[in-house]
């Protein structure tokens, strides 16, 4: 726990990030022993290949979708920030939180997890998970276990169930309304160590 | 029939037969009031049924039964009699006579309750088979007669009890289990043996207030008393929370807890059974209690997934004796239990595991006529024992000896309460730290007020030794938990659980979208965490599958092809939506609209479909019935579907019809129908709803006067006759 203070002071804005994300100092300290444990050439920046390197990540079936999702459009690095960030996403949503109209949404609301979900669908990022594209999840979940009129077919339904606009692709409100009834602050949430 | 004989002729006593002579009942209107008297009457020549009774006075002549040596019956003395024409035996069959006529009457009250459907929905099922069982033992106790000895050891563990655990175990939903195994055991084992400890001790307090009169009950028998009825049963709060939509996790746990139970109950009571009897009490024996409790425990899940494994192993080679596959699962579970009751282990926990275990591999094994066979077979003993066993329930309560004490007995009702309240807060408190939906304040309440008594006491309770003194004060003590738990609590709950607004489940979650997302989300899951370098029971649960598909489903399951739950359960849907619609159709004179296609069938979600029917009247014992179906949906394909349907009515017509589908949009669908003259049949007129894919109304041909004008859309309807 001696290390802790001094981790601390290596990591520029804490104060900012325990703001804007909601993890304790601990926390932050163990994510910072993390990303320096995969930035092994030690730039204080990560690239895809670093991801690349953690094995079962690799065997993940949409694991390339994951580590896009790190990455902003445009950017080739993600900074300790960044990383952050986006795994603040899967904490347990904090049920004491007043509601405020007046701040910004939470970064681990329900509405934020399910926008992380909508885009690891949505690579082309126009709004809607198009036939196509959902065809490219199914196929990499279902691997070698379906023929691929099997695959369409499912995708049909599965467009037909939740689209309710007709324009054969399913908006994000589409989306949301069709895992109303699912607990996703349960099923995506992860209990961070310290 | 039976008392129609009126069999007044009766052979001389030294002809051998057994006719026992009977009073006649005419007229009988009510059947219930029938099997009643009738069974009552049975019992007074035959009483309990494992033994021959002793003559009660006056009414009847009982014949001591044939021996081989006295002769075939079919021959009487050469001096007496002729041959005569019609005999009667009913010693030969008593036995199975009186077990299905009590399954009968048992079942008529059950029927008998959904006539009204209010009933049902406030009070549940055990307390009214409970009713009506009292009722029934009021009567048997005003005419001096015993039961049937149901609820006794062997009969209740060996036949009853088992049933109802096999439906409990095949049913277990297995996802939400897995994830809070934990949860379950830890309220199953420490819950219960917090309430015995606590009870038992609390109790042995309260004897000794001197105004209660109960000083002469020691510590010891206290604790097995407390043991007896700390237990949650399965039997009463299944059939109470089933019709009750609590949310899933609040479910498992108190459906868990009940089951796995078991395992502490059988050891506490085996204790203090062994202690009761001695005078001293060992630390030695403390410890070897700790360990029998893991022998119990883990010995009865042991032998329950070696079944079960054997089970799925020889499903794999049934392929050509698909008729029996079914009895292969009921006989497997069966031994399990028997055979851990054979080893005085948690028999319960047996038969548990080996269903959860069976169900995934058997149910890819066996064809699909036998999967729907074992499932409904599996439902149908269990309703049946659970439906004999509150009833005789009811009826043991009168028929047995009671010693009522106040004082006990209300302590032990408070007590039982306040302890299992107090357990409930105080575990939740430990345990939801390390869960990752906790549990709140309402879910601790229903929690604890979901803990109903039931009948494993009672059966416990009675097979007490007999060296206890106040073993009538412990049976009353315990019936009356009971009646007060099933309802009291019983009848309460589901109001409470409106009223306090306990997060409520939605059964209604299979769409594949959900399911698609849902594996989607665990992946990401999956993947993050493994990205901040963690553990966690996903972790488990890969290692798990992946141990699975690469040993276990080569080695049990016939034909190998790993199947993602997407698929299967794109699979269930589309069949499920192919057969609902088939059998709304084929019931009917007039085919409703069915688009069906064995690739493909779209969600009727966006359609309607509403049609006219009109039937013309051909010839007095002809009808054609033509009917125009005007189907709107917003399908993207057609297929063309023709449907046979052919149904044989009530009042004998047959009728015959023929349902062509285009384009989704127009159905045609021509009936013919053949009747005897008198008889009325009639076509109606139905709207698809969209979402249920129900025909309303259905129609059934009639053959009195009436025309039907089902729920206020009829048109058109044939009449004659």
């Amino acid at each position: 726990m001696g290390s802790t203070n001094s981790t601390l002071s290596k990591i520029p804005n804490v104060e900012e990030l325990v703001q804007e994300t909601g993890f304790t100092p601990a926390h932050i300290v163990r994510l910072y022993d993390r990303f320096e444990a995969l930035d092994k050439e030690k730039t204080g920046h990560l690239r895809p290949q670093d991801f690349g390197a953690i094995n079962r990540l690799a065997i993940n079936p949409i694991g390339d979708r994951i580590i896009g999702a790190f990455f902003s459009p445009g950017q080739e690095t993600v900074d300790f920030h960044s990383f952050v960030r986006i795994l603040a996403h899967f904490r347990p949503a904090d049920k004491k939180r007043p509601k405020d109209p007046s701040m910004p949404e939470p970064v681990n609301s329900r509405t934020s997890k399910l926008k992380f979900a909508f885009q690891l669908y949505d690579q082309d990022k126009d709004g809607k998970i198009s036939r196509a594209e959902l065809l490219q999840v199914l196929r990499s979940m279902l691997e070698m276990q379906v023929t691929e009129e099997q695959l369409e077919s499912i995708a049909d339904r599965t467009i037909q169930e939740a689209d309710l606009d007709t324009d054969d692709a399913i908006s994000f409100e589409e989306f949301r309304k069709s895992l109303e009834k699912v607990n996703i602050d349960h099923k995506m949430s992860i209990r961070f160590l310290r | 029939h039976l008392v129609k004989l009126g069999v007044h002729e009766v052979p001389p006593p030294s002809s051998g037969l057994l006719t026992p002579t009977m009073g006649g009942f005419v007229q009988i209107k009510l059947a219930v009031y029938f099997l009643t008297i009738g069974l009552v009457l049975l019992n007074l020549p035959c009483g309990s049924y494992t033994e021959i009774p002793p003559k009660p006075p006056g009414t009847v002549t009982v014949l001591p039964p044939v021996t081989p040596a006295e002769g075939p019956q079919a021959f009487p003395d050469a001096e007496n009699s002729n041959l005569p024409v019609f005999t009667m035996n009913y010693a030969r069959i008593q036995v199975p006579f009186e077990v299905t006529l009590w399954v009968l009457l048992a079942s008529f009250a059950k029927i008998g309750f959904h006539v009204y459907h209010k009933i049902t929905f406030w009070v549940p099922e055990s307390c009214l088979l409970i009713s009506i069982g009292l009722m029934v033992g009021a009567i048997m106790h005003s005419v001096h007669e015993e039961p049937p000895a149901v609820l006794s050891y062997n009969v209740f563990f060996l036949f009853m009890l088992p049933p109802i655990v096999l439906e409990s175990g095949y049913f277990i939903p297995t996802r939400p289990f897995f994830e809070n195994v934990g949860t379950v055991l830890w309220f199953a084992v420490v819950g219960t043996l917090w309430n015995s400890i606590g009870i038992g001790m609390s109790l042995y307090a309260v004897c000794q207030i001197e105004a209660f009169e109960v000083q002469d009950i020691n510590l010891q028998e206290n604790m097995l008393f407390a043991a007896i009825i700390s237990a949650v049963d399965p039997v009463a709060v299944l059939s109470v929370f089933e019709d009750v939509s609590v949310n899933e996790q609040l479910y498992i746990v108190v459906f868990g807890e009940c089951l796995f139970n078991d395992a502490v109950t059988v050891v506490l009571y085996n204790m203090f059974n062994f202690v009761a009897e001695m005078p001293e009490v060992e630390p030695v024996d403390v410890f070897l209690g700790v360990a029998r409790f893991f022998v119990v425990g883990l010995g009865g899940m042991g032998f329950g997934v070696i079944f079960g494994f054997v089970a799925s192993f020889t499903t794999r080679f049934t392929s050509n004796v698909r008729e029996i596959e079914p009895l292969f699962i009921f006989m497997y579970s069966y031994l399990a239990y028997l055979v851990a009751e054979l080893f005085s282990i948690s028999s319960i926990m047996a038969i548990v595991t080996c269903a959860l275990t069976m169900k995934y591999y058997v149910e890819e094994n066996v064809s699909q006529r036998s999967c729907t066979t074992i499932r409904h077979v599996v439902k149908m003993l269990g309703t049946i024992s659970e439906t004999l066993i509150f009833f005789f329930l009811g009826v043991v309560t009168i028929t047995t000896e009671h010693e009522w004490n106040w004082g006990y007995i209300m302590f032990t009702l408070l007590l039982a309460l306040v302890w299992r309240g107090l357990g409930v807060l105080v575990l939740t408190q430990i345990i939801n730290p390390f869960r990752t939906i906790p549990f709140n304040f309402k879910d601790q309440f229903i929690l604890g007020y979901g803990g109903l008594r039931g009948a494993i006491s009672f059966a416990l309770v009675f097979t007490l030794p007999d060296s206890i003194g106040r073993k009538k004060l412990f049976v009353t003590t315990t019936i009356c938990m009971i009646m007060f738990t099933v309802f009291i609590q019983g009848i309460s709950i589901r109001p409470l659980i409106e009223f306090i607004n306990v997060r409520r489940t939605n059964r209604n979650l299979e769409t594949i979208n959900v399911e698609i997302h849902s594996r989607l989300i665990e992946h990401t899951i999956a993947g993050v965490e493994d990205l901040c370098g963690q553990w966690s029971h996903y972790y488990w649960k890969d290692k798990f599958l992946k141990f699975n598909n690469r040993i276990l489903r080569k080695i049990l399951i016939r034909d190998n092809r790993a199947e993602s739950s997407i698929v299967a359960l794109y699979k269930k849907l589309e069949l499920q939506n192919a057969m609902e619609i088939l059998d709304t159709v084929s019931g009917d004179i007039n085919a409703g609209s069915s688009i069906v296609s064995l690739q493909y069938v779209y969600p009727l979600s966006h359609s309607s479909a509403c049609f006219l029917s009109l039937s013309l009247s051909l010839s007095r014992s002809l009808s054609l019935a033509c009917s125009l179906s005007l189907a709107c949906s917003l399908s993207l394909s057609f297929s063309l579907s023709l449907l046979l349907a052919f149904s044989l009515s009530l009042s004998l017509s047959l009728s015959l019809s023929l349902s062509v589908s285009f384009c989704g949009l127009v159905t045609l669908s021509v009936s013919l129908s053949l009747c005897p003259p008198g008889c009325l049949s009639y076509t109606s007129f139905h709207i698809v709803h969209p979402s249920s894919l129900t025909h309303y109304p259905f129609n059934l041909n009639r053959s009195d006067g009436y025309l039907r004008n089902p729920e206020g859309f009829g048109l058109g309807s044939i009449y004659q006759g």
